[in-house]
């Protein structure tokens, strides 16, 4: 191994590791808010990468569809749910943003789509149609368990992310998808080549995390999600609306995951089942980072890309027994230093 | 909730289809994999069906086909169901290997022909009791492999390295490698894997690089298995690459680009029709259906489909000479229709190749299956 192999190598480490570095901090995310281990957080990965590819062929994608699916049922579910609660006011608020959205965004979708417009505008109708579903599915599966225990949440999102990858293959096809990179530029430094799709991989991570982070320390709806995660009681007591806080993260979830699918689908082929292992390793890097704070997950997530890509080098067949074995040692060394029970689990 | 979910997705897929159960002279029982992993086969053998025949011999033929989800105790549960509820005369399945290893011994028990679409060889080998009753469509990979070496060998190429999916469809083909390639004088300087989903190959391919082999084979199939020929030509690899047959298709192509032209693919005749020689009798046949999928579904016709088009040709051949010894429904049907497939199909040039059995032979394809074409401007060439 030489200087250079060295160089490829941590080069394509950090790429993932920015990847698995959106989907990491989406997990911490969603667990802090609202206690979820978020399975399905690879599906939106798959749904992300597989819209924007369809647009750019010039078709509608299924995302759509099952976007206003979505958003029937949401709506169905809380006309049940909150039976007792219905007002004409509240009826038309939530006619407009359940069914009325998915069906302004599914019209604007057929219009826009045929007509191969600049990729910028397809980047921002892919988040369009994909983040409603985040709050969507919060209302639909996660809402009526918001007091249940973390062991009952995960089994659900199992049974959502099971769901989900059935609705993909029913809206997506079972074909797989590539598209051409978003930047097709070439730098050279030294002898390492670094493509402009890498350098977007990793800044618009970096980005992103930067705008996440100012939200969450500087916009008053970021720091009532923070409250939440600290003390969900606390928070209500003092007249933060947890449920609304919950679907915020699920959206922002949902946003994390398709940025991360638009940044993938021109460097692998993507099927509507792929995002699973993808946000496998970001909730190693979730875990690896303790499942509570966002810097030591993104480091996390960049040592997973690293091990990764150095154990693709070594001994390829072993790649994903050494990245999930990480596990193992984290884990032992946690439940050793960390004696303190959780009080939620009671 | 899978099974849920997957049943759901069928019923739906079946309704439009318009297929239905209905009480009908001769049954044919299907299990494929048409949800989960393997759906990308999967889907287009279930669109195969409506261009199977509806009668055969003057009776009605009703093809029965479940969705086994590449789950090997769903295909197992399958079989078990349309043998002892729908009373099938015939198996046809699975879409995948270790979703057709069960049905080895369930067939066996039941005594009715199985056809199996799928490539791996324990289906068929070793010849006993059980895969007596067993026919295979696919060919062997050896036979695939066997067309590469035999290339190789003429080129002059003395060491390759492997790099395969991380799944059994690779396995099959780092093995041809080991036990085909380098007994015949060829050294594997380098084995690498690498998982359909991943993102990137760089590290793999330096490896190989740094192993400096004449050739590299890369044992992967659709789009995804572009990725280690795209990386190894970036990293400016010069020498022969050769894709197995699972690269074979229009996506090698297509999302390949400039990276795979002058690079070998290991290819069966029916994705490369187009090119063969017009006195090859698997062209015409071929290139009809080809237009017929087409025109139902307005894409191309995938190798998957072709084979169960094939599978539904041998019942088509066997089928008559049955009827004459015994009524559909029987133990007796059931028996003839196997010794008929045995021993009538003999040189039949259907898709996917020429087939013969025999009772020693149930992998009915011979080596005229294979066959090395190259990618030159945009286009599969055969070169042998």
């Amino acid at each position: 191994m030489d200087s250079t192999i060295l160089l490829f190598i941590l080069q394509d480490g950090i790429v993932t590791g920015a990847i698995y570095a959106l989907l990491g901090v989406a997990f911490v995310m969603v667990f802090a808010v609202s206690r979820v281990i978020f399975v399905p957080q690879g599906e939106f990965v798959a749904f992300g990468a597989l819209t924007i590819a369809s647009l750019s062929e010039g078709l509608v994608p299924g995302t759509a569809w099952l976007m206003l699916g979505l958003g029937i049922a949401a709506f169905v579910a809380d006309c049940i749910a909150d039976r007792r609660l219905i007002t004409l006011k509240w009826l038309l608020r939530r006619l407009a943003l359940d069914i009325g959205l998915p069906l302004v965004i599914l019209g604007i979708a057929k219009v826009l789509a045929p007509m191969h417009l600049n990729i910028l505008i397809q980047i921002l109708l892919t988040f369009a149609l994909t983040i409603p579903n985040g709050p969507y599915l919060y209302r639909l599966a996660f809402r009526p368990l918001s007091g249940a225990s973390v062991l009952v949440l995960m089994i659900t999102a199992i049974g959502v992310h099971l769901a989900l990858i059935g609705l993909g293959l029913l809206v997506f096809g079972p074909e797989g998808y590539k598209m051409e990179p978003l930047w097709d530029a070439q730098f050279d430094l030294g002898p390492l080549p670094v493509t402009g799709q890498n350098i977007l991989m990793v800044a618009g991570a970096f980005l992103v995390m930067l705008a996440l982070w100012l939200f969450f320390e500087t916009s008053r709806t970021g720091k009532a999600l923070r409250a939440v995660a600290v003390n969900r009681v606390g928070a209500r007591l003092v007249g933060i609306p947890t449920e609304l806080a919950g679907q915020l993260a699920f959206g922002l979830a949902a946003a994390l995951g398709t940025l991360a699918g638009i940044l993938i689908i021109s460097t692998t082929t993507v099927f509507y089942d792929t995002g699973f292992l993808i946000g496998l390793k970001g909730f190693v890097a979730a875990i690896i980072g303790g499942l509570a704070a966002y810097p030591p997950t993104v480091f996390a997530a960049l040592f997973v890309g690293l091990v990764e890509s150095f154990s693709s080098f070594w001994a390829s067949a072993f790649k994903e027994v050494i990245v999930f074995s990480l596990l193992v040692p984290v884990l032992l060394w946690r439940s050793l230093t960390n004696t303190a029970h959780d009080d939620e689990e009671d | 909730m899978r099974h849920f979910i997957s049943g759901l997705g069928l019923a739906a897929f079946l309704s439009a289809l318009g297929i239905s159960g209905a009480m009908a002279e001769i049954k044919i029982g299907l299990t494929i994999s048409a949800t989960g992993p393997a759906a990308a086969l999967g889907v287009p053998e279930m669109k195969t069906i409506p261009l199977l025949p509806t009668e055969i011999g003057g009776e009605k033929i009703t093809w029965i086909p479940l969705d086994d989800a590449a789950d090997p105790t769903k295909s197992a549960a399958n079989a078990r169901k349309l043998i002892a509820e729908d009373n099938v005369d015939a198996l046809i399945g699975s879409t995948i290997t270790t979703c057709s290893v069960p049905l080895i011994d369930i067939v066996g028990e039941a005594k009715l022909p199985l056809i199996s679409i799928q490539p791996g060889t324990m289906m068929v080998l070793p010849m006993d009791d059980k895969r007596h009753w067993i026919f295979k469509v696919p060919p062997n990979t050896d036979i695939m492999a066997g067309a590469v070496l035999k290339h190789m060998q003429a080129t002059g190429i003395k060491t390759i390295a492997t790099i395969v999916f991380s799944d059994a469809y690779g396995q099959t083909w780092s093995n041809a490698a080991k036990q085909l390639m380098e007994p015949a004088g060829v050294k594997l300087v380098d084995t690498e894997e690498f998982a359909r989903t991943d993102t990137s190959v760089t590290g793999q391919v330096l490896k190989i690089l740094a192993a400096k082999p004449d050739a590299v084979i890369v044992g992967a199939s659709g789009s995804p298995g572009v990725m280690p020929v795209k990386t190894l030509r970036e990293r400016g690899y010069k020498g022969a690459i050769y894709g197995a047959d699972g690269l074979a298709g229009p996506d090698y192509i297509r999302v390949g680009g400039k990276d795979v032209e002058g690079s070998f693919i290991a290819s069966n005749p029916f994705t490369v029709a187009k090119q063969l020689a017009d006195d090859n009798p698997l062209k015409a046949t071929a290139l009809a259906y080809q237009s017929t999928y087409t025109a139902a579904y307005q894409t191309p016709a995938p190798y998957f489909s072709a084979i169960l088009r094939d599978a539904g040709s041998l019942l088509e051949i066997a089928v008559p000479i049955a009827l004459k010894k015994a009524k559909p429904g029987t133990p007796e049907f059931r028996a003839a229709l196997r010794d008929a497939l045995e021993s009538g199909v003999k040189d039949k040039a259907l898709l996917s190749g020429v087939f013969s059995f025999t009772p020693q032979d149930h992998s009915g394809i011979d080596q005229r299956a294979a066959a090395i074409s190259t990618v030159k401007d945009g286009q599969f060439v055969l070169v042998q």
